[in-house]
């Protein structure tokens, strides 16, 4: 029977149907990082559990770790503790840890496609609900709490019910100025933030078939704002030539066979969906969030609608009809699991070469891990961005969610290319943000202001 | 919290309306409250920033001070996988939420915790916040198994979802030993993956 890639993927994980009826689903690879784990560590000393499988299992420091110095021990002493805790941790259970100190330390997100843990046919957890980025190399990946944790810790297995597939097909090309990032904006603006639950999104489309994968895991990682629990992308070759040769990655003849069932995976073309939704991806513009969810957004030549919701517009101090570009900012940030690849920093770079930074905009770059830090600085991006006004940190979550020390002030605007618009996200409960690509908070940064960036574009950009 | 298994049939309490829609995890407890190694105290940072800017937040008024069903409305706990989230209101002393819709994660979250969380429609749960915004002191009684939910003379027909409500029922919300018990099965499927056993 022709099947998606989540039905066989699901059904190859299934261990038994427990008495409650859920899924008894075994995950092949479990992410641990410093925030959501040390109660469950806590939790299995507690029982004496042991942890069931720790060769599937790898941790890294990302939420709190400073990113201005990683010298030991950290001046943030709650960072020097979380991050203490997991060390020990990790050596109690036998875990394998990139802490502050390796070269493989980054967001969790990044660094498990980077290395080539994150492969096709796989189901990955971790605590942490943007684990639906890995989703992009065609695996079935879930965020879950902390109990959760503590249970793939102690069994490999989570207790889960099935979810609905629905199909979003982009098709066509996407214009100069138009990215990964309102593509997705403009999915959970459509389908609304609470439109996926109880789905798997599954990407596609010729849209989908052109981008890389780092553009794909843009996409995946913002499935859990529009309520999708999981996102994920067929594998094709695309996928199979990103994780050739990554060190996690199957080697030799190995890789071939993998190939081969990588290829079995992919949803079958006459695959029946519970949904199927198709966009043009000429009608996706520039886009930009106004409200205090990701699915309060315009483009970036629109205003604001009629029938926007007053707490949202109160907060942020926007009214209706107005347009969002021309609003001042404050800070501009690069970075985290949504947009903090190299490949996000080389658009940024390219096109915030030759200008600067607006003198009161306050403007961060953070790589998404040490690897794409040192990417990025072989490349000479750094000094581009640094010549340009913004500050070039080390890698980590930052102000994605304001848990070290960046953080917004008062109700300091920030265009962000994060992941949410929260009140109080970036860690100033007044703080506003402003939710964009890299390359639209580029021309935030230097207009000071919303602005577009296909008009910096067409004021001619080197290639 | 213990590994069960304790039944939970029926949640009786003073209710507190707490009215928005989409009320993320980041609400319910800012990422700052994150920088802890255990659980204790986070009852003490719920919505913290909301009742700071708000004297009439429901979590600052005496009037419901002991409060045990929470009703909220749409997309509760969207966001966050934060479990820190209904860990507090678990620690604060909410053993029920009434709403019209909840984010996954967080139904997932609360339920390995014990927290049923029942869905109902709009109408229903706007009545029932009315209610108890008139009169704090009106029990409210939610029916695991039926989904019932009443206060006073207003009825609500709500529903726990299914695989939820059985583990509830039998006691076997927390789902550890569950899956430590066939672990033979486990390691069976485990060798059958390819990736397992290196292609």
């Amino acid at each position: 029977m022709a099947e998606t890639l989540f039905h066989k993927v699901w059904n190859a994980h299934t261990v038994r149907t427990l008495p409650s009826g859920q899924t008894q689903l075994f995950v092949g690879l479990h992410l641990v990082h410093e925030v959501t784990s040390p109660q469950a560590f806590d939790m299995l000393r507690q029982h004496g559990w042991r942890v069931a499988f720790p060769e599937r299992t790898f941790a890294t420091v990302d939420h709190i770790v400073p990113t201005d110095s990683k010298r030991r021990p950290f001046l943030d002493l709650m960072a020097e503790e979380m991050t203490t805790a997991l060390e020990r941790n990790c050596r109690e259970f036998g875990i394998n840890l990139w802490s502050a100190d390796s070269p493989d330390q980054g967001i969790v997100h990044v660094i498990g496609p980077q290395l080539g843990l994150s492969q096709p046919g796989m189901t990955i957890a971790c605590g942490d609900s943007h684990t639906s980025t890995h989703g992009a190399v065609g695996a079935i990946a879930f965020g879950i709490g902390t109990s959760q944790v503590r249970d793939v810790l102690a069994a490999q297995c989570l207790a889960l019910e099935p979810l609905k597939v629905r199909r979003i097909e982009v098709n066509g090309r996407l214009a100069a100025g138009v990215y990964a990032k309102d593509v997705i904006l403009t999915i959970i603006r459509r389908l609304g933030v609470q439109g996926g639950n109880g789905f798997a999104y599954e990407y596609g489309g010729t849209t989908l078939d052109r981008m890389s994968i780092d553009e794909r895991m843009t996409v995946c990682n913002m499935s859990i704002e529009g309520g999708a629990r999981a996102g994920y992308v067929n594998p094709d070759q695309t996928t199979f030539d990103f994780l050739r040769g990554r060190r996690f990655a199957p080697q030799g003849d190995a890789f071939d066979r993998a190939v081969a069932w990588w290829k079995q995976l992919a949803s079958d073309k006459d695959a029946v969906y519970d949904d199927r939704v198709v966009y043009d991806a000429a009608s996706i513009e520039p886009t930009v969030t106004w409200g205090i969810n990701p699915g309060q957004s315009v483009s970036v030549s629109e205003s604001i609608p009629g029938d926007a919701d007053p707490e949202a517009l109160a907060f942020m101090g926007f009214t209706r009809g107005t347009r969002v570009r021309g609003t001042k900012i404050d800070v501009a940030f690069i970075g985290s699991c949504t947009n903090g690849r190299l490949s996000d920093l080389e658009e940024a770079a390219r096109i915030v070469r030759g200008h600067h930074v607006a003198p009161h905009v306050k403007a961060l770059v953070v790589p998404g891990s040490k690897e794409v830090a040192r990417d990025a600085e072989a490349r000479g991006l750094h000094e581009i961005f640094m010549e340009a006004g913004f500050e070039w940190r080390g890698a980590g979550c930052s102000m994605c969610l304001g848990m070290n020390t960046d953080r917004l002030q008062g109700q300091q605007v920030c265009a962000s290319s994060s992941n949410r618009n929260f009140k109080g996200r970036q860690g100033s409960p007044t703080g506003r943000t402003l939710l964009m690509s890299p390359a639209m908070v580029v021309a935030a940064a230097v207009a000071g202001e919303v602005a577009d960036v296909r008009q910096m574009l067409e004021q001619g950009v080197p290639a | 919290m213990s590994a069960g298994p304790e039944r939970i049939t029926r949640i009786s309490g003073r209710g507190m309306p707490l009215r928005g829609n989409d009320m993320d995890t980041d609400r319910i407890m800012p990422a700052r409250y994150l920088r802890v190694v255990s659980f204790e105290g986070l009852e003490d940072h719920l919505f913290e920033d909301d009742r700071k800017t708000n004297a009439r937040h429901p979590f600052n008024d005496p009037r419901y001070a002991g409060a045990t069903v929470l009703v909220v409305n749409e997309n509760f706990g969207c966001g966050s996988s934060r479990e820190h989230a209904p860990q507090g209101l678990v620690r604060y002393g909410i053993r029920a939420i009434v709403g019209e819709s909840f984010s996954e994660i967080f139904l997932g979250n609360s339920a390995m915790l014990g927290l049923p969380c029942f869905s109902a429609e709009h109408a229903a749960i706007d009545e029932l916040q009315s209610l108890l915004a008139a009169t704090p002191t009106l029990i409210v009684e939610a029916d695991v198994e039926t989904g019932v939910v009443t206060a006073g003379t207003l009825r609500v027909t709500a529903t726990v979802p299914q695989a939820f409500r059985d583990a509830f029922l039998s006691g076997q919300w927390n789902a550890t030993l569950m899956l430590l018990d066939k672990f033979d099965e486990v390691r069976t499927v485990a060798n059958h993956l390819p990736y397992v056993s290196g292609f």
